[in-house]
Parts: structure tokens; C-alpha cells; sequence
């Protein structure tokens, strides 16, 4: 099953490494990463998605727990969470494709956010099959880049993961 | 406030700390750290002849003290140098410090002349590592490291000094600081109290249960009462090669190691059993073998400091996360105020089936009329001459198990090997930090004509500081249980298992300045060692040629059960 991990961590140099260094130490994987200081400086949020059962995720934040630099840590998959991820894509828009990718662009609630004659840059936020999605709507051959910032989320309601 | 340079600092925290002995090479790097501990004499530096070897005796100091052992090494080889060391450490829960050089902050990261991202390349096998960054942070970054090796499930914390963070023209003010605040780290100081009443219930209905005590109960200092809990309830005791010592080897309660070279014994009951209680041990692979086929009807209460052990391999039914020491007191307790006892005709059924697993086949091997001397009768004399009181370090291989099953460990920190990460190499640097901590104390070191080459120079430092440590050189001309293996599964095919153009091991002593033995006979063993023991200020190599065919039983058979084990060349269950 897909997790997303969310981790509050000294933001301190050598801090992030230890984090990687312990998945791929034990054959954990990291699907998506996505790291930044929070708005207090001493602190940095990660966020990762990774797969595996039930023991294997179990296994995993215990470990992640036990990195000394780790302050706090949740599984957001196991409550009500929201989940988001950026994308910027630059797509083929020449003769016809051009009206085809603005009006997939729209469905989406993505934005166009630069253009040439031949070329759109289009952003667009959502949970990652959204941004999946929008991929195999265009069509894999009309894709010339694609850049993710990897998954973010926060809980739903009242609950916060802070110190 | 006083003003020290960063290399005054670091070498006045470790008075602060207590520290006695910090073993080290020195090189570029570190200078300014030994320039100062030049000018003081509270702090005993211990110079080996390589870096791995200070890990090793640092490391042999603290399983026999349980206080953490120093290292200091240079940066680039040095530290590189000091990477087994920290592995075996990190995989024995050995709290340790080593504080490694590093190049000049503003050359880090060039390729600079010995420069090695010891941080990067220790990570995996470290508890927690540092950086200085700034002179000003040495006495909290000290603190913090001693606080960090020594609490929670120990080991090993690295801290890499770059040479102008010690200059000694740079001074800052000195204060070690009293407490360590971490908001990170905060080590669990209590077991959940249910879960003991839970597991009190489920030892006084359990029919046929037993204790198997590891690693963690000596570490945790909690033989006493483990010992306690044991006679209170009557329940047979299994220890793991690190817990050996926990519980008296000689207490009749005693069914021996369990686990791959295990006894008969301890396996089956083990495999019977229907609650075991587990203590300060992790459920390894060299204990359960398959762990589909692990111990199909017993009930698991696990007791460790760390979380992340428990259920790891195996499901825990009742996880106890906690210190073994107030956990095994508070369960004490809870056992008084449960008023009950438990079910004494099971039990008594119970010890009946245990000894007739004893009496079949209890430990036992062939000797050779005329032949050549077995190993085990090797352990066997040690134990004699020793009365039993030794501190035994080891190297690893069959030597190990040998010395692991003939010599019965009745206190704690007395039994001293690498059982996690297996270091050929360990036995006699180890044997030297045990012996700097005991001056007075019998000390041996129980290793092979294999393992012994590993760290053979050390023999140089024993006669620097003068350490009566007894070497005996189970001399089976191979490296035998490479050999064992590759007897049983590699259709005798003794592949590079063969140690051949064997140095004369008397003579090397003697060029070390120490005294040197060679026995071949068994009628001259008993003799021999009485008479390297009496050698009481003296460092005796014992050189004993011994059966180069014997193989360690039992052995259980891979991918089955507990209790599936070879238990002699043609025997097995
Ligand atoms: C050649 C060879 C053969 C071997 N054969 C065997 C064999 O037959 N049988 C065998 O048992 N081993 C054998 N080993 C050793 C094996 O590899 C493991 O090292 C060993 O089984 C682990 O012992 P342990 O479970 O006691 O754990 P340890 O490694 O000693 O770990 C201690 C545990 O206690 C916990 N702990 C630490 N402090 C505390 C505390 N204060 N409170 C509570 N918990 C604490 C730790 O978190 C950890 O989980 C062999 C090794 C070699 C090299
Ligand atoms: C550093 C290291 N290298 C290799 C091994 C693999 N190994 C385990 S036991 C052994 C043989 C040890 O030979 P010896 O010291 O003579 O002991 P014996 O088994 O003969 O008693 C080897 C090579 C190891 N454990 N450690
Ligand atoms: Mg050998």
C-alpha cells in the first residue's frame, strides 16, 4: 500500500542523509521526497511516499523514529489527510493539438504559464494521479519535460503535526 | 569563565566525562588534540599499532566495565581504519565514542591530503554522528555524544573534528555542560505497566514456559533480577551468545545457548515451549532459524529497549518496550501482588521432558585415543585452570563456539565476542581493554591460527603497557568453520579454507618480547596451562595444535525449525 510519511526534522546539515541512507541501507523505497524548513527555522518538513504492507511501515517509522535528528513523525495515510503535488509539464502545442491541450489544461484547473508558438509550460497541483492522469490525457508522445515536486500533505481537521 | 582552545576542550570533556584510558593513533589531524593531552595526565592515552584494534580494545573496555570506550584516530586512513571497529560495536549495542580528525574546515570537500567523508562512510554503522562546526560547540557536542552512546540501546557515536576547529591559538570559553536537552531524542525510561501485569498473567498459566535472555539484560545491568525472576518462577533460562553470563552458566535452571550452535536442549525447549519470555534479545536469524517454522505454539512476551526490534522477525503477542532493569523490577513486583504461582504440576512435567532431552543428548563430543587433542578439551582445561572466574574474549569461528559452550559464564561481562557482526580480529585488542580495566584480572583470549593474524601486531602494544592477557591459539591449521561449511554443503570441496605456511607462533611471541608455548599432546595441556596462568605478569602465547577435522555440534539445519539440528557428522534429529 502507498504511505506518505510526514517527518518534522532538525533542519540541520547531514540530517536528510541519514534519512535516505536509512531506506536505501534497508531496501525501503522512496517513490517521492520532498523537503523545506518550516516557519521555524531550527525545524525542516519531509515528506515521503513509499509502498509496503502493514510490518514493513511499521518497521519503517520505528526507524525513521529512532534517527536522532527525527523530532516527530506521521503516517497521514492512516487519517483523513490532503495530499498535493506540483507539476510543471511542457507539452507539443502545434496545429490542432493546441486547442486539445488548452481544453485538457482547463478540465485539469491547470494554468498555462508560458508560451511559445510550438511549446506550452502548463502548471498543475492536485493529489498524484491527478497529475498522472493529466499525463495520459495529453498522450506520453506530446510530453517534452515534465518536473514534479514530489507529494506534500497535511491532515485533515484539527490535528497538526508540530512540537 | 575559563579559555580553552578546541583540542583543551575536547580533552577536558573527557576528564569531565571520567574517562580513564582513550585509545588511539595519532596522525596530522588530531595533533593538536594530542599536544594536549601531552600536558595533562588524567586521561591515559593507549597507543595500538592500528587503528581497527583501538575500536576493538575500546570496545573490549566497555562490554567488561559497561562504561563507553574511547577511540581517537586520525582522519583519511585512520578513520577509515576505525570502520570494523565501529560496525562490531554498532551490531553489539556497544556504547562507544571515536572521535576522528578531519581536514581543515575550508579544505573540506576538495580532495584534500587524507581526507575521507567519515561521516558518509560511518553512517550506517553508527548510533549518531557529529560534525564540529565551530570550536565553541566541542563541550555540548561531547556531552551530547556520552549521553547518546550511553542511553537507550547503546552503541557507537562518531565525532569528526576538523584540525583547525582545535587549533590551539583559537580559544573559547569552557563550561561542560550539566544536562543535555534534546527534544529529539529521548530514550523510553519505563515499560507499559498492563502490558507487564499482561505478561505476569501469561506466565502463571503457561505450562511449559522459558526465559530467553539476551545481550540486553547484561547491558541493561539487569542480571540480578533476571536471575531473581528466574528462581522465583522455577523456569528454565536459554541465553544468546551475548547473553551468556546473565544467568549463572552453572545454575541447574540453565539449559545452555540456544540457536544455532545452541544445546540440544535449549533448542528443544525453545521449539516446546508454549510462552517464552523474551529479554533484552532480538530474535536474530542465528537463534530462530526459518521464522515460519519458529516455536509454532508459544505465546511471545518481548522485553527490549528498542522498539524497532520487537516484531521485527518475529510477531511479538505481548511487546514490553522499556529498560530490562525496571521492567523486570516492576514485573517482580507485579508477580507479589498477583499472589499467584505457577502451575507447578506442569512445570514439574516440563523439567522431566528437559532433562531427558539433557540426558540423551546433553553437550558432549569424541576424543581421540592417541590422536590429536580436541578443541573442546581445550575450553575444558581453561575452565580449569581458571577456576571458572576468567574474563574470556574471542576471536570468531569454530573457536568461538567451542569457547562459548565448554566455558560456563556465571556472571555478567565475563564472556566477551562479536556476535553481530562476527570481526575475526576482535579477541585480542579486546582482551587488552578488558585487562586495562582489570589490571588484577584473569584475562584470555580464546582465538584461532586464523583469527589471530588479524590483529597479530598487537602483540606489540601488550608488551608496551606491560598486559598479562593468555593467548590460546586453538591451532586447528584451518580456518575452520569456513572448512565445516564447506564439509556439510560443499561436498568437502575445502576451497582457500586451508591456512597454510603457519608462522612458528613461539617464536613470533618471543620476537614480541612475550613468552611463547607450543602443546601438542593432551597430557601436557593441564600441565601447560597451570603454568601460563602462574606466569602472572607475563603475556603467554599458548600455541595448542588441536584436531584440524572436528566440527562444532549441534548445528541447526538451515531453513528448518529450532529444533532441527545436526547433532554429530552422521547424527541429526
Ligand atoms: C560464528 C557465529 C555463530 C553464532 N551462533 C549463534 C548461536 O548459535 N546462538 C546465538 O544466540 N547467537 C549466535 N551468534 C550471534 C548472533 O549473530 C547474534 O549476535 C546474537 O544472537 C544476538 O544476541 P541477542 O539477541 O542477545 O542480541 P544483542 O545483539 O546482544 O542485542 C541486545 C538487545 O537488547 C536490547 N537492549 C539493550 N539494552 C537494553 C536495555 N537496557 N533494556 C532492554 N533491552 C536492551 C537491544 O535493543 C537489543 O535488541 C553467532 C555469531 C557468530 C559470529
Ligand atoms: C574479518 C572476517 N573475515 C572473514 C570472516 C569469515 N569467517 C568466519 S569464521 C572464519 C574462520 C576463522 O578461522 P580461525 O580463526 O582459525 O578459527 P577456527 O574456525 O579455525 O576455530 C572465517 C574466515 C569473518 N568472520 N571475519
Ligand atoms: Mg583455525
Amino acid at each position: 500500500m502507498r504511505r506518505i510519511i510526514s517527518i518534522l526534522m532538525e533542519n540541520e546539515p547531514g540530517a536528510l542523509s541519514r534519512v535516505i541512507g536509512l531506506f536505501s541501507q534497508r531496501g525501503y523505497n522512496i517513490e517521492s521526497l520532498s523537503v523545506a524548513p518550516t516557519e521555524d527555522s531550527t525545524l525542516s518538513r519531509l515528506t515521503l511516499t513509499t509502498f509496503g504492507n502493514d510490518l514493513k511501515i511499521e518497521q519503517i517509522t520505528k526507524h525513521l523514529n529512532k534517527l536522532i535528528e527525527v523530532v516527530k513523525l506521521v503516517d497521514l495515510t492512516e487519517g483523513a489527510h490532503i495530499e498535493r503535488e506540483l507539476m510543471l509539464i511542457k507539452v507539443k502545442a502545434t496545429g490542432a493539438q493546441r486547442a486539445e491541450v488548452k481544453r485538457s489544461v482547463d478540465i485539469f484547473r491547470g494554468q498555462i504559464v508560458d508560451v511559445t508558438s510550438t511549446v506550452y509550460t502548463v502548471q498543475l497541483t492536485g493529489a498524484s494521479d491527478k497529475l498522472d492522469a493529466f499525463i495520459g490525457a495529453i498522450g506520453e508522445t506530446q510530453v517534452l519535460e515534465v518536473v514534479r515536486s514530489g507529494v506534500s500533505g497535511i491532515s485533515r481537521g484539527e490535528k497538526v503535526l508540530s512540537l | 569563565m575559563e579559555m580553552l582552545s578546541g583540542a583543551e576542550m575536547v580533552v577536558r570533556a573527557l576528564q569531565d566525562e571520567g574517562v580513564e584510558y582513550i585509545f588511539g593513533y595519532p596522525g596530522g589531524s588530531v595533533l593538536h588534540i594530542y599536544d594536549a593531552l601531552f600536558q595533562q595526565d588524567s586521561v591515559s592515552h593507549i597507543l595500538v599499532r592500528h587503528e581497527q584494534a583501538a575500536t576493538h580494545a575500546a570496545d573490549g573496555y566497555a562490554r567488561a566495565t559497561g562504561k563507553p570506550g574511547v577511540v581517537m584516530v586520525t582522519s583519511g586512513p585512520g578513520a577509515t581504519n576505525a570502520i570494523t571497529g565501529l560496525a562490531t560495536a554498532f551490531m553489539d549495542s556497544i556504547p562507544m565514542i571515536v572521535l576522528s580528525g578531519q581536514v581543515r574546515s575550508d579544505w573540506i570537500g576538495d580532495d584534500a591530503f587524507q581526507e575521507t567523508d567519515m561521516i558518509g562512510v560511518s553512517r550506517p554503522v553508527v548510533k549518531h554522528s557529529f560534525m564540529v562546526r565551530d570550536a565553541k560547540d566541542i563541550p555540548e557536542i561531547m556531552k551530547k555524544a556520552f549521553y547518546i552512546a550511553t542511553t537507550g540501546r547503546p552503541g557507537p557515536v562518531l565525532i569528526d573534528i576538523p584540525k583547525d576547529q582545535t587549533a590551539p591559538n583559537v580559544k573559547n570559553p569552557y563550561e561542560y555542560p550539566k544536562k543535555v536537552k534534546m527534544r529529539s531524542y529521548a530514550p523510553v525510561s519505563r515499560g507499559h505497566s498492563g502490558q507487564i501485569r499482561k505478561a505476569v498473567e501469561e506466565l502463571m498459566k503457561a505450562k511449559r514456559p522459558v526465559i530467553y535472555a539476551g545481550g540486553g539484560v547484561i547491558q541493561g545491568e539487569g542480571s540480578e533480577l533476571l536471575t531473581k525472576l528466574a528462581h522465583r518462577l522455577n523456569f528454565p533460562v536459554t541465553n544468546t551468545l551475548m547473553g551468556l553470563g546473565c544467568f549463572p552458566g552453572t545454575d541447574p535452571q540453565n539449559v545452555g545457548m540456544l540457536g544455532m550452535h545452541g544445546t540440544y536442549e535449549a533448542n528443544m525447549t525453545m521449539h516446546s515451549s508454549d510462552v517464552i519470555l523474551a529479554v533484552g534479545a532480538r530474535l536474530d536469524d542465528r537463534v530462530t532459524n526459518n521464522v515460519k517454522k519458529f516455536c509454532p505454539g508459544a505465546k511471545i512476551i518481548h522485553i527490549d529497549i528498542d522498539p524497532a526490534t520487537i516484531s521485527k522477525n518475529i510477531m511479538a503477542h505481548i511487546p514490553i518496550v522499556g529498560p530490562v532493569h525496571q521492567v523486570l523490577e516492576e514485573m517482580l513486583s507485579a508477580l507479589d501482588e498477583h499472589g499467584g504461582e505457577p502451575d507447578q504440576k506442569a512445570l514439574e512435567r516440563w523439567w522431566e521432558e528437559i532433562e531427558g532431552w539433557r540426558k540423551v543428548h546433553g553437550m558432549r563430543y569424541e576424543t581421540n585415543e592417541n590422536g590429536p587433542m580436541k578443541p573442546q578439551q581445550v575450553v575444558q582445561a581453561l575452565y580449569k585452570a581458571t577456576k571458572g572466574d576468567a574474563y574470556v574474549t574471542s576471536d570468531v569461528g569454530q573457536h568461538q563456539m567451542f569457547a562459548a559452550q565448554y566455558y560456563q559464564y556465571d556472571k555478567p561481562r565475563r564472556w566477551i565476542n562479536s556476535g553481530g557482526l562476527g570481526t575475526m580480529g576482535f579477541g585480542l585488542p579486546a582482551a587488552m581493554g578488558v585487562q586495562f580495566a582489570f589490571p588484577d584480572a584473569t584475562v584470555a583470549c580464546v582465538t584461532g591460527e586464523g583469527s589471530i593474524q588479524m590483529n597479530i601486531q598487537e602483540l606489540s602494544t601488550c608488551l608496551q603497557y606491560g598486559l598479562p592477557v593468555k593467548i590460546i591459539n586453538i591451532n586447528n591449521q584451518a580456518l575452520g568453520m569456513v572448512r565445516q561449511w564447506q564439509d556439510m554443503q560443499y561436498g568437502g570441496r575445502h576451497s582457500q579454507s586451508y591456512m597454510e605456511s603457519l608462522p612458528d607462533f613461539v617464536a613470533l611471541a618471543e620476537a614480541y618480547g612475550h613468552v611463547g608455548m607450543k602443546i601438542t599432546k593432551i597430557e601436557d595441556l593441564e600441565g601447560a596451562m597451570n603454568e601460563a596462568f602462574a606466569l602472572k605478569d607475563r603475556l603467554v602465547f599458548m600455541d595448542i595444535y588441536v584436531d584440524p577435522t572436528e566440527h562444532v555440534y549441534p548445528m541447526q539445519i538451515a531453513d528448518g525449525s529450532m529444533r532441527d539440528m545436526w547433532l554429530s557428522k552422521t547424527e541429526r534429529t
